[in-house]
């Protein structure tokens, strides 16, 4: 049989991550099993390896290998206006809240990927006036999607997709208004990320930096156990100001973490959480 | 055929996947499986990306199970049926639970099926009955390998009667398909199935 057949067991993941974690000090021994296994199976294919042992063997000999392996385990997929109907209920009920007794909003994307989302809320902000009033961080793990998010270029066949995403939230223009075609890619214009500031960050280790009025982690914990999910909310939770909102990916859910009822759902559908309780 | 298959009650799971043409056949399965079936059931059916709801809905109508669209880390319960919900893949976890996630389209699908097959028989062995229907890809055909590889039990719907057979084929092009059946059949193997448990 082929060695694509060949199986990741348990022991030789655990292996892996306790190797990471000496070597590097990060630690992804509670990621979802199912997904960091085929991550990690992904990767032998790529770099036409058989076992994990020669993986490591890599990591631990080769220079800067292990940016590489960060960005190759981490999952970027994202969209510009993923889920119109959470953009909406933002634009309608959320922000409008936030702004009522402030006249400042910060925002945190803590896994912001290549910045899709960071161009949606920033066009958001920008279609309601108050864009000058916002500060954004955006974090991720992965240094070299950072990169990439700071430069704010995207395919142009990535673009239809995000149109439609935007149609669906029923914007004021076209998405066209926010950027330029430069050969293939669409080049997001410069003025509209200007409050933001990226950096790498990692959830599960990094420290609680600051605190914000919306924080916005959709899709990342998805790749965490449920043990790691409850440890992450928690520092989710100190990042944010007393009624500072939480949102998740909308297929993820709180009511099994410790500190669930210090949070009350604003909108189930669009998973929004308030924080009532510090 | 199907009262010459020799069934025991080892089993833990059931998974299924369907593209085209696989609609009709799940809605028959599924009215036709009885409330008391214990198997939780992984479905993972190709859907179109942005219609959120109404599926359920769909499959539910003339069926007596619980059909839901799991939270990511739901766990696992007896008798339930889970359905991939659209534009996520959908895999069991060790430890009992559903787990959701955003990873590259795979056979240009979201949910694949080869995802749930093969988190599912990676989960529970020789203990998973895989069932591949009508569809027009070649997605699952990795995943019955994976199920065949961890001696789960495969069954593909019928080739001829599948109304767009690519998928089945697929599958039974790489690997050894343990029973090719008709949905008439596969009720009856899952009704037969109910019986041994309900002994
Ligand atoms: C699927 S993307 C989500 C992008 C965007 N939030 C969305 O919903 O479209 C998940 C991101 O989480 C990041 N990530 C994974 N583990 C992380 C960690 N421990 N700390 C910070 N970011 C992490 C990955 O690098 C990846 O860019």
């Amino acid at each position: 049989m082929s060695y694509t057949m060949g199986e990741i067991e348990i022991t030789e993941l655990r292996k892996l991550t306790t190797f990471i974690q000496e070597k590097f000090d990060y630690n992804f021994k509670d990621y979802a099993m199912s997904s960091f296994r085929r991550r990690i199976k992904r990767m032998l294919d790529l770099y036409k390896l058989q076992t994990v042992d020669e993986l490591i063997h890599i990591l631990n000999t080769k220079e800067g290998f292990f940016e590489e392996f960060v960005s190759e385990l981490t999952v970027n997929v994202t969209e510009m206006f993923r889920d119109p109907t959470f953009w909406r209920v933002l634009r309608e009920h959320i922000i409008p809240n936030i702004m009522l007794n402030h006249n400042k909003i910060s925002i945190w994307h803590a896994g912001c990927s290549s910045g899709e989302e960071i161009v949606s809320m920033s066009i958001v902000l920008d279609e309601m006036g108050i864009l000058d009033k916002a500060k954004i961080v955006a974090t991720d793990i992965d240094r070299s999607i950072i990169a990439k998010a700071k430069e704010a270029r995207y395919p142009l066949k990535h673009m239809e997709v995000n149109r439609k995403n935007y149609l669906r939230y029923q914007g004021k223009y076209s998405l066209e208004k926010y950027y330029t075609e430069v050969g293939s890619e669409a080049v997001i214009n410069k003025a509209l990320l200007e409050n933001v500031s990226y950096r790498k960050h990692d959830l599960v280790q990094g420290s609680v930096f600051s605190k914000f009025d919306l924080v916005l982690c959709r899709n990342v914990m998805i790749y965490f156990n449920q043990t790691l999910q409850n440890q992450v909310l928690h520092r989710l939770h100190e990042s944010l100001f007393k009624y500072g909102y939480l949102v998740i990916g909308s297929k993820e859910s709180l009511i099994w973490c410790d500190i669930a009822h210090k949070f009350i759902v604003v909108n189930n559908e669009e998973k929004i959480y308030k924080k009532i309780k510090d | 055929m199907v009262k010459e298959i020799h069934l025991t009650n080892k089993y833990k799971a059931v998974v299924i996947g369907g593209s085209a043409g696989s609609f009709q056949p799940m809605v028959q399965i599924l009215s036709s499986i009885p409330r008391e079936f214990p198997l939780p059931i992984f479905l993972c059916l190709h859907r179109l990306k942005h219609v959120r709801h109404g599926f359920v809905e769909a499959l539910s109508i003339k069926s007596q199970k619980d059909i839901i669209e799991p939270m990511d880390k739901e766990s696992i319960k007896k008798g339930v049926v889970y359905l991939a919900p659209a534009n996520y893949h959908m895999a069991v976890e060790l430890g009992n639970s559903v787990s959701l996630n955003t990873e590259e389209l795979i056979n240009n699908s979201r949910p694949a099926i080869d995802i749930t097959f093969e988190s599912a028989a990676y989960v529970y062995r020789d203990k998973l009955i895989g069932i591949l229907l009508s569809g027009a890809n070649k997605d699952g055909a990795v995943g019955m390998q994976k199920i065949k590889y961890r001696k789960g039990l495969t069954i593909i719907q019928d080739i001829e009667e599948s109304m767009i057979n690519a998928m089945p084929l697929a599958a039974k092009n790489i690997v050894e398909i343990d029973y090719e059946l008709k949905v008439d059949e596969i009720i009856a193997f899952l009704l037969k199935l109910n019986k041994i448990y309900q002994q």
